[in-house]
């Protein structure tokens, strides 16, 4: 039930204007995840109606384009003991941005960092993604941040439930 | 299906219901440290996951490559990729798709929800293919999620009509700025 609502609405969508009908297709056929099999592109292509040379051709093309980010695995981090999820919000002032976003995007602890706009109810502009195997690693991590960057005006926001996750489908 | 098995009478194929919200049918996934099990990881699944987030190779036998570069079979590397699969380790091996760069866009938002609504919330959030992460968080606002659209119109329409369903006030958080987005578990 609840998938027939998506599909509904998936397809309710526009096009996504900067890749092609053929591309958009490949990406579809391929987007829930390849088979583990000698040859995992080969329904694919025979489907598309092209070679198998083809597709990871095109594939490349992809993200070389940048419309794939990466080819690659989607990993449960919790199952992998990653359990802690901390989303640091920061305080920043607009003419450090810059030189903040790219520091702290270089700790291997943030996975994600962000610069989005702050609002009354919501004063923070800067956001890393923390991930750790407890919410003390998390907070320790967040500390040694706040020090490399010289911010004190910062908040973790912990997940206490993962609603959903599935990644962007088209 | 169920419906379709409660009343079969009733059921008419062209009908078209609003959907609603039924608890029952609603399972988040909680985690709790407790509750996750450990999965044993030998060295070779541990070089395996490694690899496979950030260096798959695209090609016709990607396997076959893998099983090269770290010393074993293809037949070992396809067995134990799909043990981790079944162990849910590994979601899926596929495209990571960059919303924006195919022409789409997309935000974070974030929702203050009275804590005997947080699964309806969820409920009314998650019904969108277009949000594709949706977290519980403590805070007073208190469900964030992400949502990726074809087009600012859609993607405004999706954030109208949640907040005009849950009436609650909304973050809307797009970003300005992007500094990195790499996830990688190294085991």
């Amino acid at each position: 039930m609840s998938e027939n609502r998506e599909k509904e609405n998936a397809n309710a969508n526009a096009a996504w204007h900067l890749v092609d009908e053929a591309d958009e297709k490949l990406i579809r056929l391929i987007q829930d995840g390849i088979e583990f099999e000698h040859s995992p592109f080969e329904k694919c292509a025979e489907e598309l109606g092209v070679s198998e040379e083809e597709v990871v051709a095109r594939l490349k093309d992809l993200i070389e384009n940048k419309m794939v980010r990466r080819f690659g695995a989607s990993i449960a981090h919790i199952a992998l003991g990653f359990t802690a999820n901390a989303m640091g919000v920061w305080d920043i002032s607009r003419d450090r941005v810059e030189e903040v976003g790219r520091k702290m995007a270089s700790f291997d602890e943030v996975s994600h960092c962000y610069e989005r706009p702050p609002s009354a109810d919501w004063p923070y502009n800067m956001y890393t993604m923390i991930h750790g195997r407890s919410q003390e690693e998390c907070r320790a991590a967040a500390e040694k941040i706040s020090e490399a960057v010289g911010a004190a005006d910062y908040k973790l926001v912990f997940s206490e439930r993962e609603l959903k996750k599935k990644g962007v489908r088209i | 299906m169920t419906e379709m098995k409660n009343k079969p009478a009733e059921f008419k194929q062209a009908e078209v219901k609003p959907a609603e919200f039924k608890p029952a049918e609603f399972k988040p996934t909680e985690f709790k440290q407790a509750e996750v099990k450990s999965v044993e990881l030998d060295n070779i699944d541990r070089q395996l996951i490694n690899l496979i987030q950030l260096r798959f190779p695209v090609s016709k036998h990607p396997f076959e490559e893998i099983a090269a570069a770290i010393g074993t079979t293809e037949e070992v590397v396809i067995s134990k990729l799909t043990r981790l699969k079944n162990e849910g380790i590994i979601r899926r091996i596929g495209p990571i798709i960059n919303t924006r760069g195919i022409g789409g866009t997309n935000t974070l938002a974030a929702v203050k929800v009275p804590k005997s609504q947080i699964d309806e919330a969820s409920w009314v959030i998650n019904k969108y293919a277009e949000v594709s992460h949706n977290y519980l968080r403590n805070e007073d606002y208190n469900i964030w999620f992400t949502v990726s659209a074809p087009t600012q119109e859609r993607l405004d329409r999706i954030l109208s009509e949640i907040q005009t369903e849950l009436s609650c006030p909304m973050l809307n958080l797009p970003t300005i700025n992007q500094f990195k987005i790499q996830v990688n578990f190294h085991v």
